[in-house]
């Protein structure tokens, strides 16, 4: 048994090891582009523009509302039509394939942003409006008082509910295995046929996701004491 | 104290103020028309691909999937409330040895993929075909749906647990001391004051495992289940032709946001009280 899980030739540790890179790979790639697009839609969401926050809406409710994997197969596969037709049109007859680690890291970052815009917009509305006018009354730009004055405290305030955000991510990596990328899911799977040690090996799997969710929340634990460190204890 | 002898003559309204075309406002409207384009491309594209054929062909099959989406999650959810209630209770227990295996069984199934346990129960459990037939039941073990019901049925029950468990810590402590103080037994405690004010707590999570649940059950195409999405997908790989995917995406959003607009009217309606 335990020469089948351990690594070498015989055993499937190495694979399911560089499985287990692909999917802290994704997870950490799509995590600043989440990030970064979440904040984006944000903003807009507590603009005063009533079009910019109706937009940045359209948005949460189209991501939030699409099974993750309907989204990676929309990206997949969309993208795939659509760099068909175009070279089509330029007159190229080339079977481009769409990279799935991209398509993976678009879908997932996609449904990734809409929630976090959530999590950014309701630590936006905990921040009181005297900080913005303190900030102006100092003479601070509108974008010096929201990096430096609203920012920092708001980070302290979305940490938790990036950190709910980022166990998501992690368990929805799994997805991609449907569209061949060789994460922990799809290389177990391939153990479990070769070897017919199907509940060995879903199990390891699950162990690893386990791992991973107790290893993040120790990092989160963390940065969490990081960012409070200037907050005042009560 | 005065008496007000004359009343103040009307004043005019203040004009409205000016909206200028700022930054903003043109990004606002440009992103706006920009969404508005998108979906106008998508109803022309579904207009120009439409095919009689192949809507005479996939229609039942769409509307067969969506009934089993529905009942898959209807029946996972059901089942899940019961299994959640007894995990959440222990949890909460002042008992060790009740309180760390339900948070065991909380962790594992929060913290691993929808995917890996469905795998596990369909594949893992398939590998113990012998011994599933000795005690008859591998019937039940054989059947995708009834494996996809399994693995759902103990996610969701572990997602619920914690609802419940913070629904019911939400209720202020004062609420079972003053029950108690009138000497109400723990139960009726329970069921006539906490788990009212409980409820109003728990609706909007609640939903919003509904909608988890039903986004989540798209993984059972994977394991052979013939729900939306299974349809969805033989429907593709059948025409290769892309609307197939466009009309699950319809159909996911519109079934999400029926969810969600009750969710909020249930909420508005039973929060009546609250409301100033």
């Amino acid at each position: 048994m335990l020469e089948l899980i351990w690594f070498g030739p015989t055993g499937w540790g190495d694979e399911i090891a560089a499985g287990m890179l692909v999917t802290v790979a994704l997870a950490l790639a799509t995590l600043p582009l989440g990030l970064a697009a979440g904040f984006t839609v944000a903003l807009g969401k507590q603009s005063d523009e009533p079009s910019l926050r109706a937009a940045a809406n359209v948005y949460t409710t189209i991501f939030r509302g699409l099974p993750e994997l309907l989204t990676l197969f929309l990206v997949y596969y969309g993208a795939q039509i659509g760099v068909q037709q175009a070279m089509q049109l330029a007159g190229v007859r080339s079977g481009i394939e769409i990279n799935s680690f991209v398509a993976g890291m678009v879908a997932l970052g996609a449904v990734f942003s809409s929630y976090a815009s959530e999590v950014f917009l309701s630590a936006f509305r905990a921040i009181p409006h005297g900080q913005y006018e303190g900030g102006y009354a100092l003479g601070l730009s509108r974008w010096q008082t929201l990096r430096l004055v609203v920012l920092p405290q708001l980070v302290r305030i979305a940490l938790p509910g990036l950190s709910n955000l980022w166990l998501i991510l992690l368990k929805d990596t799994a997805l991609v295995s449907v569209i061949g990328l060789s994460d922990i899911i799809r290389q177990t799977s391939i153990a479990a046929r070769v070897t017919k040690q199907a509940f060995l090996f879903f199990g390891i799997a699950c162990l690893i996701y386990l791992a991973l969710a107790i290893l993040s929340s120790f990092a989160f634990a963390a940065i969490e004491r990081w960012a409070g460190r200037t907050e005042p204890s009560r | 104290m005065s008496l007000a002898t004359t009343t103040l003559a009307a004043r005019e309204l203040p004009p409205p103020a000016i909206r200028r075309w700022n930054r903003q406002r043109v990004l606002g409207h440009a992103l706006l028309a920009l969404w508005g384009l998108l979906g106008l491309a998508l109803i022309v594209y579904l207009v120009r691909a439409w095919n009689a054929d192949l809507f005479a062909r996939y229609a039942p099959a769409y509307l067969s999937g969506l009934l089993v989406t529905l009942e898959l999650v209807g029946i996972s959810v059901a089942l899940g409330t019961i299994l959640s209630l007894p995990i959440a209770f222990a949890r909460m227990s002042a008992n060790r040895a009740l309180a760390w295996p339900a948070y065991a069984y909380v962790y594992f199934f929060r913290g691993t993929p929808l995917l890996a346990q469905a795998f596990l129960v369909y594949y893992g459990l398939g590998q113990f075909r012998p011994q599933l037939e000795a005690v008859g039941l591998w019937v039940f073990f054989r059947e995708a749906w009834w494996c996809a019901i399994l693995a759902f049925t103990l996610n969701t029950a572990a997602y619920q647990a914690e609802i419940v468990r913070g629904a019911v810590e939400s209720v202020p402590k004062g609420q079972w001391e003053g029950a108690a103080s009138l000497g109400l037994p723990r139960w009726l405690t329970f069921r006539r004051i906490i788990a009212p004010q409980a409820m109003i707590v728990a609706l909007r999570p609640y939903g919003n495992e509904i909608i988890l649940m039903i986004k989540g059950s798209a993984i059972v195409a994977i394991i052979t289940v013939y729900d939306l999405m299974g349809e969805t997908r033989r429907a593709f790989s059948r025409t290769f032709d892309f609307q197939t995917y466009i009309w699950a995406a319809v159909i996911y959003l519109v079934l999400v946001e029926v969810l969600r607009i009750a969710t909020d009217r249930i909420e508005r309606s039973i929060t009546r009280h609250l409301r100033r």
